[in-house]
């Protein structure tokens, strides 16, 4: 470590790997509820754990983003952080946010946890992922302000590098977007239409150019690769990402009530969206194979290659499957959009995570030259339970949206009703939920490589 | 690849390339705003509609339930289920929805379970009117068919 308010860093990170535990464990409940519709219910129905489940995601990615930017901005612009008094309150702030929210969705029922934070005031709950009472969204913003200061502020005053340039471009396009989260007007598709600026100008747009400033900088600490090298791959990939990314949200408004030419719009420019993944793999690939040093943290780069990977076949290959507008006619609303959306969150922006957090807890922990090869042997094997387990997870669903599509959306007479279409696919739904405890398990292992020590 | 694009390059195909798809995806969604309110027509969202759709949010109807398939695939479509439980009769749906509101949760051991959301009837009914109102939205002959 470098500078000592890299630091800050640890607990965000620590937080972050805390949440996912959480986040996988109510994938877990949800995983059984799909197979024994009364499971934990009435104390935690469907709704509930799933707005535990996505938020919890979004909040632990959040941190994981704070935890990164904390780490490398004082590295990359060579001094210290701006305020590491700051980093630590907002720390704390948005840690204590984030448990009452969860526990408010955990202990009252939504209804009356909309009336405690006056959500009549400015109504802005119950819309999907952004479900969080208005006092959590102010206070997000609050801590978002806060958090691009600092590394704002840091980046200005040091070395500006391509990656910091480019993580901040992306951060201050997660908070400005997020504040279409306070838009919600009476007419449902206007809603939507909007609601999107935020979901899909997040995930495929702002938080790629986070996503490829983490991995450039990981790539540059692991491989010791010449920094022109770096920049001008990096400059691509989001150009790519945000010329497809941003048009290509017209791929969610083919069937909301918007005007038709985004049929032809959101399909065209969404066609392009995996090439910024493939460009990625061949990214991680290319720089590892031109490496110039053989740096001792082997896990590190295996993380950045399965994230560039997983990314690409999550968001890349699943996320194409069904956006052309005559397919998505038929796969709209199914098991599909949940596979692709759980493998690319899983590859894109999880396994950044844990690539950043690999490359960094050791040295935050005092050990620059990586964990011990027991500990990373023991980490491989987690990557490899996680990686196998999500892909079963995202495979078991792809068949149970090929399901619906045949069963109850091609046919044109005895289409099967919803319900009566769900039960046919519950073997299909408790393959994933094996495939999703195995997923489990390897992120307890991967939680156990923190503690393997060499033998004396 | 290296030798072909400088850097210098690579940087302008990144500010001209968003550049233009900003532009390009702004200009679009100024359109799409002036041509909504036909689509949907919204000069029918009436109060009763309005109060329906907050409804559906505070009490998180789309943590289960899609609406013109948006949401949670854990519960049937209701973008169009004024169409596949009213069959275009809007007294007959609501009655349909005031029956079924007050019967939840069912006690069908196993079955997925709806909770029990205590709504007044006059509640139930701006629900209905918000669900026969999105019913009527042009959005591209979406669901393919009754199911949803």
């Amino acid at each position: 470590m470098k500078y000592s308010s890299q630091m800050v860093a640890k607990n965000y990170f620590i937080f972050a790997l805390v949440l996912l535990a959480g986040e996988m464990l109510f994938g877990l409940i949800l995983g059984t509820q799909y197979i024994a519709g009364d499971f934990l219910f009435p104390e935690i129905p469907f709704n509930v754990a799933r707005m535990v489940h996505t938020n919890l995601l979004i909040v632990l990615i959040l941190f994981g983003f704070m935890g990164s930017a904390y780490y490398l901005v004082p590295e990359e612009s060579e001094r210290e952080l701006w305020s590491p008094l700051l980093a630590n309150i907002m720390f704390w702030v948005f840690a204590a946010a984030g448990v009452a929210t969860i526990l408010g969705y955990l202990l009252v029922p939504y209804a009356t946890l909309a009336e405690l934070t006056y959500n009549n005031l400015l109504p802005t709950m119950g819309r999907e992922f952004l479900e969080q009472p208005t006092i959590t969204k102010i206070g997000i913003v609050v801590v978002a302000l806060a958090f691009v200061l600092n590394i704002g502020m840091t980046i200005l005053k040091g070395r500006k590098t391509v990656i910091t340039v480019v993580l901040l471009t992306g951060l201050l396009g997660l908070a400005v977007f997020f504040l279409f989260a306070f838009y919600v007007p009476d007419n449902l598709v206007l809603d939507k239409f909007f609601w999107w600026y935020v979901v899909h100008l997040w995930v495929e747009g702002v938080w790629e150019l986070i996503l490829g400033a983490i991995l450039s900088f990981v790539l540059i600490k692991v491989t010791g690769v010449d920094r022109e090298h770096i920049d001008k791959w990096l400059y691509l990939i989001i150009a790519m990402t945000l010329v497809s990314g941003i048009v290509g949200t017209g791929h969610h408004y083919f069937y909301i009530g918007a005007p038709s030419y985004w049929l032809w719009i959101g399909s065209i420019a969404s066609a392009v969206e995996p090439l910024p993944f493939f460009l990625m793999i061949l990214y991680a690939f290319t720089m590892a194979k031109q490496r110039r040093i053989d740096h001792d943290n082997k896990m590190a780069l295996t993380w950045a290659k399965g994230t560039a990977v997983m990314a690409f076949l999550g968001a890349g290959v699943l996320g194409f499957l069904h956006t052309l507008a005559p397919v998505n006619f038929f796969t709209h609303g199914t098991q599909l959009t949940a596979a692709h959306g759980h493998l690319s969150f899983f590859g894109a922006y999880i396994m950044i995570l844990f690539t950043i957090i690999s490359y960094a807890m050791p040295i935050l922990r005092g050990r620059p030259h990586g964990n011990c090869a027991k500990a990373q042997a023991v980490e491989r094997k987690a990557f490899w339970m996680m990686v196998i387990g999500m892909l079963g997870v995202t495979s078991a669903l792809v068949i149970a949206g090929t399901m619906q599509v045949f069963l109850q959306r091609l046919p044109d007479v005895d289409a099967l009703s919803f319900m009566a279409t769900q039960t046919e696919i519950v073997p299909v739904y408790m393959v994933r939920l094996a495939f999703g405890v195995m997923s489990v398990l390897g992120l307890l292992t991967y939680f156990y490589s923190f503690f393997v020590k060499e033998e004396a | 690849m290296s030798e072909r694009i400088t850097k210098s390059m690579a940087r302008n195909i990144y500010f001209g390339g968003s550049l233009f798809a900003i532009l390009v995806f702004a200009g679009l969604s100024v359109d799409t705003v002036q041509r909504v309110p036909e689509l949907s027509h919204a000069d029918k969202i009436t109060e009763s509609v309005a109060r329906g759709k907050n409804l559906w949010e505070v009490n998180n109807c789309v943590g289960c339930h899609t609406i013109m398939g948006e949401g949670a695939y854990y519960a049937p479509e209701l973008g169009n289920v004024f169409d596949r439980r009213g069959a275009g009769n809007e007294e007959a749906f609501k009655a349909y929805m005031q029956g079924w509101m007050a019967a939840q949760p069912l006690s069908e051991p196993g079955r997925r379970k709806m909770p029990q959301f205590h709504l007044s009837e006059a509640q139930v009914n701006d629900l209905a009117d918000f669900l026969i109102w999105t019913s009527r939205i042009d959005d591209n002959e979406w669901p393919p068919n009754i199911e949803g």
